[in-house]
Parts: C-alpha cells; sequence; structure tokens
C-alpha cells in the first residue's frame, strides 16, 4: 500500500500539473462553447510561455511575464477569430496552422533572443511565480489527516493554481448566471436563435475566442514561470490536447472540466512515480499506459461507451445567414 | 394600441402618418434577387391594423423572402417598408424588434438544451444578471399565458417540447418582445390538425387583443378559416389582395397556380399493359417520429403516367425518396412482381436501379447531381457500376463514358454540348436535361420523376415532356410528382391527389378540371369516388 | 461574385499562398535580425545545388509524399485525417517486426514483406477513428488526434519494454539484418553515377511515384474512387446514388491509413535501418500541409511534397551554417497550412478583386 505521505507528495503534484490543464481546458471552453472548434490551445500555450519567460526574464517580474503571456495568446487568438469567423475558414485546418507555427516562432524567438538552443534563461526569485503559503498552514500541521493534506497539498502553490480554481468558479457563475453566458451557450447550440433574437453571432464569438486567448496566456504563463523556470523547446509537451481530451470528457462544462483536468494531473503525477504505482497496484504498469490514458478514455466518451460526449450543435461550422 | 373589431379590414382606407395609421405595414415597391433568381418582384402590400392578413402562394413563389425582409434577415434591393404608417428602414433582426415586429419562422430559432425561459429572454435580457431577467420574465409569460391561451412549462427543455409546443414558445418569445405585429411562416407544416387548430385559436386571441398577424401559408383551408384578407403570390410577384369573405378556394387556386400558357404535349392515347409497380400502405416517419407518409396504395402498368398532384410537402417526396430507396419505410411494394425492400439490405438505391427504376429526383442540386463534378462524371452517377462504363475488373472506361455522356448530351440537346464541363456552370434547365438524360436513357421499367421542369425554361420544358411520353410509349412506367397542375394534367394517364401523407383519390385528365384538384388538394373532398 | 478562370483556380491560388507564406517568413527572418537573402542562398544551395543535397532533398520527399496522399485520400471522402503521424510510426512497427521476424532471402522479398507490414499497421491503426466516425458519429478529427498520442506512448512501451535488445540503453529495435538493406541512390547502377557519395534517399522514392500513379488512378479511374470522390462532394447526393457511406469511411481511412504507415519503409527501413523512437519525425503531420498545399492531387502531392523536401534540408542547412534555427521549416509548414488551407477563401477573395480590376476596362471599351 502507499502511506499517507507519498499519497500527499502525488496530490501535491496533482494539483501543480493539472493548473496548467485545467486553464487551457478552460480556454478552450468559451471558444468552443461560442462554436468555434479549438486545437490550438497548444499552439496558444506554447506561445505563451515563451512570451511569459522572455519578458520575465527581462523585467525579473513575473506579473509582466503573465502579462506577455496573455498578449502572445491573444495575438493567436486574433488571427484564429479572423481566419474562422470573418473569413469562415476551416477552424480545425486554422488550428493545426497556428500550432505548427507556435512551435517554430517561439523557438526563433527564444533562439535569436537568448541563443541558448531555443530556450530562455532560468528564471530565479520576482521572475517567478513563488508559493504561497497559505494562513495557519504550519499551525494546522499537527492536526491528525487534514493538518499535513491542509499544509502540504492544498497549501503551499503558486497564486496562478489558486486563480485556476477561482476561474472555474468563475467560468461556471459566467456561464450559467449571466446574460453574457446565456447568449454564449446559445450561440454554440444555434446561432440562427442568437441572429434572430438581434444580438451579434460574430461579435460574440469573437469575444469567447478572445477570452480563450486570455486564458491559454495564463496557462502558457504558469508553465514558464511557476512550474518550470523558463521557456523550453515544446515545453507544452501536448498538454493543450489533453486539455481538449479533458473539455471532451467533461462534456464542457466548467465545473466537470476540474474533475477531468484533476483526473489526468493525477495519471500525470502517477506517471512520475512507476515505483508507487507498481507497489499499490502490485503489478508493473508501463509509464507510457498512465500517459496515454487521459486520451484512451477521451476515445471511449467520444465513442459513447463512456456517457456520451455531445459537442455544442453548431460547433465547427462557420455562420451562414439562413432562413 | 387603438383596437379594431374584426372584419373592419380597412382595405379602403389611406395610410396616413402618425401612430393611429390604418396600416400595421406597407411595403412598397420591395424587389429582391438572389443571383439570377428575382425572388420578389416589385411586391406592394398594405396590412390593416388588428387583422389576420394571409400571404399564400406555392413553394417558391417568394413569400418566406418577402417576410424575411420585413424581418431584416434580408435586404431588400429596392423598396420601402412603412411601420404603423411611418417608413422603417429594417437593416436588421434588431430594428424589426425595436419597429414591434415578431417572426415566428418555419424552422423554428430555438436552442433545444436551453428552457422555455431562457429561450424567452435570450437576446432580451434585463442587465448583465440573469436572475432577475428570469423572474421577470416567469412573471410576464404567466400573464400572457393567461391572456392568449398559450400555456407552455416555463423550465421544460425545449428539446423535450412537441413541435405544437416549440412554436407556442416562438410566439411567446415575439409576445415577450412586445411585438404587435406577428409574423407566421408556414406554422402549420409541422402541426397535427388538433395543434393547427389551437394555434388559429391562439392567433384569433391576438386579433381580439389588436395584434396584427401575417400568415403565410400554402394551405387554401387555413387561409380560409383563419384570415381576415388574403395576398396571393405567384413566382416572385404580388397577384391580388382580396378579403377572404369575398373569394373562394376555387378561385385562390386558380391565382396562385395562374393561367400559364398551357403547354399541349402532343401524346397519343395510353395503351397500359402488366402491373409494374405495385404500392400497397406505404407509410414514412422522419427524424422527429412524425408519419409523413400515411398508408398510400396505388399501381401503375407499363406503359402508364401516374400523375401525383398536391401542394408540395403532402407526402410526395416522402414517396418517391422511399421508392428511389434513398429513406426507410414500411409496407409492400414490388416490381413486376419482385419484392422491393423498403428497409435493411437492398433498400438502397443501387439496388433500385439494378432492378430497373430509374429516378430523376426533385432536387437536382443536392441529390441528382454533384455540381463539382464534370458532366461526364455525372452521367454515371448512380451507374458507376454499368458494366459498358468498365474498362476491365478494375477500371472504368472513362472514354467510354464521355462518349456516351456526348450522345446524350446532343440527343438532348444540352448546352454547352461540353462534357468537361462542371455540371454547377450549366443553367438549371440543362443541368436537368443531364439528369433526365442519363435516367430516361438507361430504359428503366420504372422511371420516378420528380418536378421535371422545375426551374427550367420553356423550350427544355416541352423537350423533357416529349421525352417522358416517349418513355411511356416504349412501355415504360412513370410515376410523376410535380406542383405544377398544368404539368400532371397534360402528362399523367391518372391522376392521384396527395394531402396530408395520403392520397385523396384518383382522377381522369380527360372528365377532371382543376377546380375539382383543387379541392382535392386543399383536402376537401366533397364527392365520393368517382374516376 | 464572379468565378476564377480554371488555371488561376489550380495553380494561381497555391502560388498566392506560398508567396504570402515566403513573404512573412522573410519578414520573421529579418525580425531576428537575420538576412532572408543569405537564408534563400543556404537553402538553394544546401538542397538542390548538388546531388548530395538532393539525395536529403529526394529523401524526405519521399516520405512526405506517402503522408500527403494519406491526407488527399482521406480529404477525397470529406474526411480530414490528422493521425498520419501515428499511423506512420504503427507502420514503423509493422516494418520492425516484418523485417526482425522473418528471416528475408533477398530486399526485395523484403521490402514486400515490410510493405505489408507497414501498410497493415498503418490501416489497423486508422480503422478504429474510422469506425468510431462510421458507426457512432465520433468526429474523426479528434480521434485521430487522440490515437496520435496513444500510438507515441504505445511505441515508447514497445520500444523500450518490449523490442529494446538486452543489454541495450536507448530506446530502439535491434539493427535490421543486412539482407533487408535497401538500396540507396548511391547504390543503385545507374543512378550511382550521379550520386557519388552516401545518401539517404533510396529505392522507397520510386514506391512513393509509384502510389502516387495508383491514388490517382484509384481516385479518377475505378468505380470505388469515384464513389470516394462523390460521398466526399456531397452525402445526401451519394444516399441518392446508393452508395453506403459506413463503406466509403472506411475504406477511405484504411487506405489514408496504409499510405501512412508505408512511409515507413522510407525512413525506418531505408534509413536508419532499425526502429528509433518518435520514428516520424513530424512527416505524418507535414501531409496535411503537402496536401493542401498539392490541391489534393497526386500531381501536386508530388510537386508540393518536392517542395517540402527542400525547405526540410534546406532548413537542416540553415541550422548547420547560419544563426537561423532549423526550427524556421516548422514557421513556413504553418504558415503554408494557415494559407493554402483556411485562409483560401482570402486569397480567392483577393484574385478574385485583381481578377475583376482587369476585366472592367475591357468591358468598358465594349
Amino acid at each position: 500500500m502507499m502511506d499517507y505521505g507519498t499519497l500527499l507528495q502525488i496530490l501535491d503534484s496533482t494539483l501543480r500539473l493539472a493548473t496548467p490543464l485545467l486553464l487551457a481546458c478552460l480556454a478552450g471552453l468559451y471558444s468552443e462553447r461560442s462554436g468555434v472548434f479549438d486545437i490550438g490551445l497548444e499552439g496558444k500555450m506554447l506561445t505563451a510561455a515563451m512570451c511569459a519567460g522572455a519578458v520575465a526574464y527581462y523585467t525579473g517580474s513575473a506579473w509582466a511575464g503573465a502579462l506577455a503571456g496573455i498578449g502572445g495568446s491573444l495575438v493567436f487568438a486574433l488571427i484564429h477569430g479572423v481566419t474562422s469567423i470573418t473569413f469562415r475558414g476551416n477552424q480545425l485546418i486554422a488550428g493545426v496552422a497556428l500550432n505548427f507555427l507556435a512551435s517554430g516562432i517561439t523557438v526563433l524567438t527564444a533562439q535569436s533572443l537568448f541563443g541558448q538552443g531555443g530556450r530562455t534563461p532560468p528564471l530565479t526569485g520576482a521572475a517567478r511565480f513563488g508559493e504561497l503559503t497559505l494562513p495557519f498552514a504550519e499551525a494546522l500541521r499537527p492536526v491528525p489527516v487534514i493538518g499535513p493534506l491542509y499544509a502540504d497539498v492544498i497549501s503551499g502553490h503558486s497564486i496562478l493554481v489558486y486563480a485556476a480554481f477561482v476561474i472555474v468558479a468563475l467560468t461556471w457563475w459566467v456561464l450559467y448566471r449571466t446574460r453574457y453566458g446565456l447568449r454564449l451557450r446559445a450561440v454554440g447550440e444555434n446561432p440562427a436563435a442568437v441572429d434572430t433574437a438581434g444580438v451579434s453571432v460574430n461579435r460574440l464569438r469573437f469575444s469567447a475566442v478572445m477570452i480563450t486567448g486570455v486564458l491559454c496566456g495564463l496557462a502558457g504563463a504558469y508553465m514558464a514561470t511557476a512550474l518550470q523556470a523558463g521557456f523550453g523547446k515544446e515545453m507544452t509537451a501536448g498538454r493543450g490536447y489533453i486539455a481538449l481530451a479533458a473539455l471532451i470528457f467533461a462534456k464542457w462544462r466548467p465545473v466537470q472540466a476540474m474533475g477531468a483536468c484533476l483526473l489526468f494531473g493525477f495519471f500525470q503525477a502517477l506517471a512520475l512515480r512507476p515505483d508507487v504505482v507498481e507497489r499499490v497496484v502490485h503489478m508493473k504498469v508501463p509509464v507510457p499506459f498512465l500517459d496515454a490514458l487521459p486520451y484512451i478514455l477521451t476515445v471511449l466518451v467520444l465513442a459513447g461507451f463512456v456517457g456520451k460526449a455531445i459537442p455544442p450543435r453548431a460547433g465547427g461550422e462557420p455562420y451562414v445567414k439562413e432562413r | 394600441m387603438k383596437r379594431e373589431g374584426p372584419g373592419n379590414t380597412g382595405e379602403d382606407m389611406v395610410a396616413t402618418n402618425g401612430a393611429d395609421a390604418a396600416f400595421a405595414i406597407e411595403l412598397k415597391g420591395i424587389s429582391k434577387a438572389f443571383g439570377p433568381v428575382q425572388a420578389n418582384k416589385d411586391i406592394n402590400i398594405a396590412v390593416p391594423k388588428g387583422t389576420i392578413h394571409g400571404i399564400i402562394g406555392e413553394n417558391g413563389a417568394g413569400k418566406s423572402t418577402l417576410m424575411s425582409i420585413l424581418y431584416g434577415f434580408y435586404k431588400a434591393d429596392s423598396g420601402q417598408i412603412f411601420v404603423n404608417g411611418a417608413l422603417t428602414p429594417i437593416p436588421d433582426s434588431q430594428s424589426a424588434i425595436r419597429a414591434g415586429i415578431g417572426m415566428v419562422f418555419q424552422h423554428f430559432k430555438l436552442v433545444q438544451n436551453f428552457s422555455v425561459l431562457e429561450n424567452i429572454i435570450l437576446g432580451a435580457e434585463e442587465g448583465q444578471m440573469l436572475n432577475s431577467s428570469l423572474a421577470k420574465a416567469r412573471k410576464e409569460l404567466d400573464r400572457l399565458a393567461r391572456d392568449y391561451d398559450l400555456d407552455v412549462d416555463p423550465d421544460a427543455l425545449i428539446e423535450d417540447l412537441s413541435v405544437g409546443h416549440q412554436q407556442r414558445v416562438e410566439i411567446l418569445k415575439a409576445l415577450y418582445r412586445q411585438a404587435d405585429i406577428l409574423i407566421l411562416d408556414e406554422p402549420t407544416g409541422v402541426l397535427t390538425p388538433d395543434e393547427a387548430d389551437h394555434l388559429f385559436r391562439i392567433l384569433k386571441g391576438l386579433k381580439d387583443q389588436g395584434k396584427t398577424v401575417i400568415l403565410i401559408t400554402h394551405k387554401l383551408r387555413e387561409i380560409m378559416e383563419a384570415t381576415d384578407n388574403v395576398s396571393v403570390m405567384r413566382r416572385g410577384t404580388m397577384v391580388a389582395t382580396v378579403k377572404t369573405a369575398e373569394t373562394s378556394p376555387e378561385q385562390l387556386a386558380e391565382l396562385m397556380v395562374g393561367r400559364k400558357v398551357l403547354l399541349e404535349v402532343e401524346k397519343g392515347v395510353a395503351k397500359p399493359g402488366e402491373v409494374v409497380l405495385k404500392v400497397e400502405d406505404l407509410r414514412v416517419r422522419d427524424e422527429h417520429k412524425v408519419e409523413r407518409l400515411k398508408g398510400v396504395s396505388f399501381e401503375i402498368r407499363a406503359g402508364e403516367i401516374l400523375g401525383i398532384a398536391g401542394v408540395a410537402g403532402n407526402g410526395q417526396t416522402e414517396l418517391m425518396e422511399a421508392l428511389g430507396g434513398m429513406i426507410r419505410a414500411t409496407g409492400r411494394a414490388s416490381l413486376k412482381g419482385a419484392d422491393l425492400p423498403l428497409s435493411g439490405p437492398g433498400a438502397d438505391g443501387q439496388s433500385r436501379r439494378a432492378a430497373g427504376i430509374a429516378h430523376v429526383p426533385e432536387d437536382r442540386h443536392h441529390h441528382g447531381l454533384i455540381l463539382d463534378f464534370t458532366a461526364w462524371e455525372n452521367m454515371a452517377f448512380g451507374y458507376f457500376n454499368d458494366p459498358d462504363y468498365q474498362k476491365n475488373a478494375l477500371l472504368m472506361d472513362n472514354d467510354a463514358l464521355r462518349d456516351d455522356t456526348r450522345k446524350k448530351m446532343e440527343k438532348f440537346d444540352v448546352r454547352p454540348p461540353d462534357c468537361w464541363l462542371p455540371a454547377k456552370s450549366f443553367s438549371g434547365g440543362n443541368q436537368q436535361k443531364i439528369v433526365v438524360a442519363r435516367e430516361i436513357e438507361q430504359s428503366p421499367a420504372l422511371l420516378l420523376i420528380g418536378q421535371p421542369t422545375r426551374g427550367v425554361d420553356i423550350g427544355a420544358i416541352e423537350f423533357i415532356h416529349k421525352q417522358i411520353i416517349a418513355l411511356r410509349d416504349a412501355g415504360a412506367a412513370i410515376l410523376l410528382v410535380s406542383v405544377e397542375l398544368d404539368e400532371i394534367m397534360s402528362l399523367s394517364d391518372r391522376i392521384a391527389v396527395m394531402f396530408d401523407g395520403r392520397i385523396m383519390g384518383f382522377r381522369d385528365p380527360e372528365t377532371t378540371d382543376e377546380r375539382e384538384l383543387g379541392l382535392l388538394m386543399a383536402g376537401v373532398t366533397g364527392k365520393g369516388e368517382a374516376a | 461574385m464572379d468565378r476564377l478562370p480554371r488555371w488561376a483556380d489550380v495553380a494561381l491560388v497555391p502560388l498566392v499562398s506560398l508567396t504570402l507564406a515566403a513573404i512573412i517568413s522573410a519578414l520573421v527572418i529579418i525580425a531576428i535580425g537575420q538576412d532572408p537573402w543569405e537564408a534563400i542562398t543556404v537553402m538553394v544551395e544546401g538542397s538542390v545545388m548538388n546531388a548530395y543535397g538532393w539525395g536529403y532533398t529526394l529523401y524526405y520527399a519521399t516520405s512526405f509524399i506517402f503522408t500527403g496522399l494519406a491526407v488527399t485520400v482521406a480529404f477525397h471522402a470529406g474526411l480530414f485525417n490528422i493521425g498520419g503521424e501515428g499511423q506512420a510510426q504503427l507502420g514503423g512497427l509493422g516494418v520492425a517486426l516484418a523485417v526482425l521476424f522473418i528471416p528475408w532471402p533477398h530486399w526485395t522479398l523484403a521490402l514486400l514483406g515490410a510493405s505489408v507490414g507497414a501498410a497493415l499497421f498503418g490501416a489497423a491503426w486508422a480503422a478504429i477513428p474510422a469506425y468510431l466516425q462510421a458507426k457512432r458519429g465520433s468526429h474523426i478529427v479528434i480521434t485521430t488526434i487522440m490515437f496520435n498520442y496513444i500510438a507515441a506512448s504505445l511505441m515508447i512501451y514497445m520500444l523500450v519494454d518490449v523490442l529494446r535488445p538486452p543489454g541495450k540503453m536507448d530506446p530502439a529495435t535491434a539493427n535490421f539484418p543486412p539482407q533487408a538493406h535497401l538500396p540507396r541512390f548511391n547504390e543503385i547502377p545507374g543512378v550511382n553515377l550521379i550520386f557519388e557519395t552516401k545518401v539517404p534517399a533510396n529505392v522507397t522514392f520510386f514506391i512513393a511515384l509509384a502510389m502516387a500513379v495508383v491514388v490517382w488512378l484509384l481516385l479518377w479511374r475505378t468505380r470505388l474512387g469515384y464513389q470516394i470522390r462523390a460521398f466526399g462532394k456531397s452525402e445526401s447526393a451519394a444516399r441518392y446514388a446508393g452508395i453506403n457511406p459506413t463503406r466509403i469511411i472506411m475504406i477511405a481511412m484504411l487506405i489514408s491509413g496504409g499510405l501512412a504507415g508505408l512511409m515507413a519503409i522510407n525512413n525506418v527501413m531505408g534509413e536508419a535501418e532499425r526502429l528509433l523512437g518518435n520514428s516520424a519525425s513530424g512527416a505524418g503531420f507535414i501531409g496535411i500541409a503537402v496536401a493542401l498545399m498539392g490541391r489534393n492531387h497526386p500531381v501536386g502531392v508530388v510537386l508540393a511534397a518536392l517542395l517540402f523536401g527542400f525547405l526540410f534540408q534546406g532548413g537542416a542547412e540553415l541550422g548547420l551554417w547560419t544563426k537561423i534555427p532549423i526550427e524556421l521549416r516548422t514557421v513556413v509548414q504553418g504558415l503554408v497550412i494557415l494559407f493554402t488551407g483556411a485562409l483560401d477563401v482570402m486569397v480567392r477573395m483577393l484574385l478574385t478583386r485583381i481578377f475583376a480590376l482587369f476585366r472592367q476596362p475591357k468591358l468598358e471599351a465594349a
């Protein structure tokens, strides 16, 4: 069996690893709920990570880095919006294109700025988001079970981790309690209903795509300035796609997205500790299997074997007026 | 809003400016073209306040286009819109809503997984937060339900509601936006007779409360039952506006169809042979489980043309598609005594063609042709397994196919006679000739032919008609579906009239007339089965 | 809006897209403080000005022809197969198993066996997404993405835990036996008069060209291809004609996956001569750019594959001899996909306006 200390370690890294997934997943939620499919989350995250890493290095401020990350990601979101909303291009192909563009341009930029093989120099001090110790963390530590959980797992993360979970609540509230959320959900299901109600479909979709840009920016900034100390080539390593998988797994709902991202983050944390897995299940589980688990689960969901994932009905289709 | 009593149609009133103008809506000189198609030509219409005004016309007459212009969905090429006597430009739906116009589209604009309440407030919310809007809407909905007999559960999801209830939500949406003028586009097309009756009661209630209702339909019965005045449209023009009380279904039918130049088709007497197609109790349900074909039975003999008359949307399309193997059906069908499977394996277009059934579909753009394919590629569409088009076991003989296409294009006078042109670059008439040539030249035992001359110029119409007769004289059985009554009259050897998924009766074209057929098409059966 | 003349549609639209991509790439190079002219000079000299460069350009192009054809066949059926990368990796597994576990007497037979293995494994990897699309409506773009990642994990597992020879550290299979060695261009009599030094381009290049012909025949000369294209253009019309959608989706995706898998005989059998991790190294994705650039026609695919071969070899040379990183080629790849695939409408609108400008004076003169 696994001792409590090990479990806490794994849960701690689960939170760390789930955060970029969660931010990217919520980012995708806005775009896809508005009817614009986005397989370019990966590219936006990567761009943001590079911008954040570089600016944080120059300014010595993680916050400036985060803003730069959001800016970089927004540029890509803008291209995606112009392509798939204004010119009614193929949303999926646009996403693929942006991912390649990001993959290349980040290395090109980082290399020309720093000449260190496409990475930024290591970030130190205020250039990284520090770990916040929550109130009473040390005082509560002696309390059995709950104390260590609070002090070691819940406390001690960067502010972006907490922000991600606040954004889950915020997204839920926006989606189900505000006018904007109602329209957003409607435009992804039936843009004609929104259009005939006198609301601009394109403007609504553009705003959603921009929010996607902001959240991907945070996800990328977290990668470069909190989870790791600087930008490295291809550092997102497919997280944009795992986030996409989590979004499908969660059936495009925010709270469930949090659950899916924590689950997938847990798999990632386990993949770092194959020794623990082996001890718990009493057999050798190949690490690649743990890596692939999020994708396998998503395929099962897509196939309708584990619940049915019905994407927003108007997703993927540019809106053209029709009677 | 000033209220006018029913019957006071204000026909001879003159529009004045100001809030107490006599007309809720006045359209002046509205024209709209989609590419080469003139959907509306110089339309003038005046709708008196507090009345139910019908707009009737055949499919494609331009009714829906006109109303979409009024709702700001399309922009007219020219013309003016007056609302309550004031010139009101309507560039978008928002402006229409502001002007007090509400529209219930033929295809509902509802978000399926939203509640009734959410659909109603969408776009008309009060402030940024939903809760207050929802609470207000709930109260308002309660009032509207009482005032207009529009009872709907505000928390039900749209996808769980019947079509009739969904339509009520659309009406409520318009009323919630304080619409004084309500446009309904073919509202009964999706309703059961009971639901339709309820709808008309609702509309009467709206009128009694001073609202103006514009009812677009192609069903004569509804016009006669529900409206105060009626405007008739034909081929993009406004033909007449009359008081409903002073007209008759026959007169309206005549106005709708129009006295077109009756194309004389030289046609010898039919010599019917053995029974080729036998259909018994054919039924089709659509994806919403609504029964579209409600037990149809008939026979067609060799050398005979059976024409199906009827207003579009009464089951003709389903009949053709079921026989053509495009959709599943129940019942029995046989071709020359051999069973035709109506579902499962063998109920597909390839099996039908192998059995000797050729099919000119009603919709050549979505079914009959691949518009991006060249003319010669289209000539093999559906017949790609034909041995004549194969070079060997692996490859098709495209040279033979092109030669064949050139011959058929010459015989059917397709212009330009270039088999390398993609189908989309031909005119409608020439596209149709390609389809007709492909199907007729297969020398089928049975030809299914739907709307053979829709969108086809006069010269081509005559030619296509001749080919159909020639095929009949060669001994084929032909099932002809057309919304053009004179086409049915001049081509058919026997006429069946369809209404609401059923055959209302069979008539002999020599002894019947348009009036009798028109009544049957409207679902009115006065006399017993004569023919 | 007026239609573009056919020649403009076929040739001008991709050329304009390519030019736009090139201009932006040049701006990127300037932005990182380098000289675009120098870049293009280095690229041309290193990839097409001598036999050695051609030996690499053609080697890359060979892989891209396969993956480009794979995307093309699926596209004609209206399916966007983004899973070429995973299918190509599985193809590599097929090659490795066929070559390592069957003692082939001669390279020709080994090539045949390896091809069958590559195509079968690639097709099998495409089969599940195809089935899920046809029968359960699962979006094939998403499932093929997922299958790319599942493939990557599967390959790591196979290489680390199953196929790695005992005592070896790197995740790779044993070297293939010499009987399975495919002749490279410098080993083929006649061709070696041009290619004097060792180059990776090998006989697979000719198989790739042959497959381009086969795909062309399939799509435009057979009943099956006719049905695939008809289904891809209009599903509703396909129903009228009695074309079975499930059958077409399955067959088109199996062919597509098989073609992507076949790529492995070039890189795994012809070049590396053992199976390494990440064997497809992005060629599956480049297939998307190649197919879009080549307008989904085998001739276009071959030309676009050559162009990308040049870009790949030239990009590698840039990495070696200039300060421009090798990743420039990924940027160009992204731009080409963006302009030819997603901003097609914009390019067309642009061209149509320009054509209209030239047309108007003529009308006025008449």
